[in-house]
């Protein structure tokens, strides 16, 4: 968090449930900021509800897991999983797919979401903007 | 402190869905409105689309014949599945394009629109909708499996289709807002019926040009096509060629995925109409006819230009109507902007000056398909003029449709 920064009570721990989210409107002294905080594996990430593709509301999108395709000793394709161990937020402008973990495209992570730094105590989420 | 800061708005949609306003959705548009000073442009959306099979009933009874009248309303009435398809030649794959539902307003813009008392009526709201979200002047509105009409099996009951609609649009749709414009079909595979076509719609209101739906394997070329182009000449009104996707022909039907297909149909079968127009010369038959390409993108076009007249050099003897190499020609065309690739700017930008594209690009967003572009994406181009993107958004626009005071 930097000087200029301020710490905002943005809800309660049991407002973003395990592969949950919460986007919130924030109003500051300089105008409005629109934020999505999501849970994953017990931790809390929050990131710009602006897609780095045409701006659309990324974090408002479908919630799920990426897809992969398996491949045998051969290399022959045994279709496609989802691999339960992500968690991606999908653009419902576009479909531009983000890892809530890392807020970075799974194939090109130049394009990435805007991170707020996010912290949980005595039950509230606050978000540093 | 145990409550939630006073300046924080926990949005009611958290997850936008099909049943989310159309407002909503494009909500983020806004801040491109501001950012650009959108509201200070003209700004002409020259490739949108309603959603035609919501209305399909209304649009049946627009059919002029009593027995295919008869065997829609049967198809309808005994069918489970066909009371928004009857006679329709919709392409399962289409329902793929919204990703598994990761893109809603793709599959259904299912929101509320209170009041309507129609599907036309109903249409002209979510148009309205979406045009006041984007900033958006004046909208072409283009229907979205109708695009597919080119490749129904029954060519005659195409030609119907497309009369039914052309009049239940005409006569429900552009009468309730001046701000939506469009180019109606042309049933292509009838040239005497194109004629009848531009006969019956050519002074209505409204109706800016004339359009063929490119997924269809008639080559523009042939001599029966020439009366046609004739009269929209005579006329001023330009002619498009609408490009649309198909997963079932020669090459496509290897693919095995939506993105695969859509990549390549899109733009083939734009590229293939091109290249008889181009080489058979019709830009020197009919040089006051304006022809628009529309909704291929334009990374094909320097291709398209290289490839042309690098044959052309060769086997100038094969094209012997040509005065110029085929550049000159497609460079004096117009095109719509979406689906603007925009990876690479070099690319991107090389691409823009090959077709001039300052006088020569329209803005489109095609709207509300999966890959629509906000007006936002022009605006934000570094290496456009302003006068360019001015010309881009709505000038150019404005002169080739002689749209006048807006």
């Amino acid at each position: 968090m930097t000087t200029t920064e301020r710490l905002v009570d943005v809800g309660a721990s049991q407002d973003v449930p395990e592969r949950g989210r919460l986007v919130v409107e924030i109003t500051t002294g300089t105008g409005a900021v629109t934020l999505g905080v999501f849970r994953f594996g017990g931790r809390l990430y929050a990131w710009e509800n602006r897609c780095a593709h045409q701006g659309g509301p990324a974090c408002q999108g479908r919630i799920v897991h990426r897809v992969t395709e398996r491949l045998d000793d051969e290399q022959r394709s045994l279709g496609l999983r989802f691999d339960e161990d992500t968690m991606h937020v999908v653009c419902p402008w576009h479909g531009f797919e983000y890892d809530v973990v890392t807020g970075r495209h799974p194939g090109r992570p130049d394009l990435a979401l805007r991170a707020f730094e996010v912290s949980e105590e005595g039950g509230r989420i606050r978000v540093a903007v | 402190m145990t409550a939630t800061d006073p300046g924080v708005r926990r949005l009611p949609t958290q997850e936008i869905t099909t049943a989310t306003d159309t407002r909503e959705i494009l909500a983020n548009a806004r801040r491109d409105t501001e950012r650009y000073g959108l509201d200070d442009y003209l700004i002409v959306d020259v490739d949108s689309h309603h959603v035609e099979l919501d209305s399909w009933p209304e649009i049946l009874t627009y059919l002029d014949s009593p027995v295919l009248r008869d065997t829609a309303q049967q198809m309808m009435r005994n069918w489970p599945q066909a009371s928004h398809l009857a006679l329709h030649n919709h392409p399962p794959g289409l329902t793929m394009q919204d990703v598994s539902g990761r893109i809603p307003h793709q599959a259904s813009l299912a929101e509320e629109t209170p009041g309507t008392t129609s599907g036309a009526d109903r249409d002209v709201t979510l148009v309205r909708r979406a045009m006041d979200a984007m900033s958006i002047d004046l909208q072409v509105v283009f229907p979205q499996p109708m695009l597919e009409t080119g490749l129904h099996p029954q060519p005659e009951v195409a030609t119907a289709l497309l009369q039914a609609y052309n009049r239940w649009f005409t006569a429900e749709v552009l009468p309730r807002e001046p701000r939506i414009r469009t180019m109606l079909g042309l049933p292509f595979e009838n040239p005497d019926a194109c004629l009848a076509t531009i006969e019956e719609f050519g002074d209505t209101p409204g109706v800016i040009g004339f359009l063929v739906t490119s997924q269809r394997h008639a080559g523009v070329h042939r001599n029966a096509y020439m009366p046609v182009y004739r009269e929209l000449e005579r006329r001023g009104l330009p002619i498009g060629f609408h490009a649309g996707p198909n997963q079932a022909d020669s090459m496509t039907s290897t693919m095995n995925r939506f993105l695969s297909a859509h990549s390549m149909s899109f733009v083939t079968c734009n590229m293939t109409h091109m290249t008889n127009w181009v080489v058979n010369g019709i830009p020197e038959r009919f040089p006051g006819l304006k022809t628009i390409w529309i909704e291929s993108g334009l990374a094909w076009l320097p291709f398209m230009m290289q490839r042309l007249d690098h044959e052309y050099y060769m086997r100038s003897s094969d094209a012997p109507l040509l005065t110029r190499p085929p550049s000159h020609y497609i460079r004096e065309m117009y095109y719509t902007s979406q689906p603007m690739e925009w990876t690479d700017d070099k690319l991107l930008a090389a691409t823009l000056e090959a077709i001039d594209a300052e006088n020569s690009l329209m803005y489109s967003s095609d709207w509300p398909h999966w890959d629509f572009d906000v007006p936002g994406r022009i605006a934000a181009l570094p290496f456009v003029s302003e006068h360019g993107k001015r010309n881009i958004l709505g000038e150019t626009a404005r002169k080739v449709f002689e749209l006048g005071e807006v």
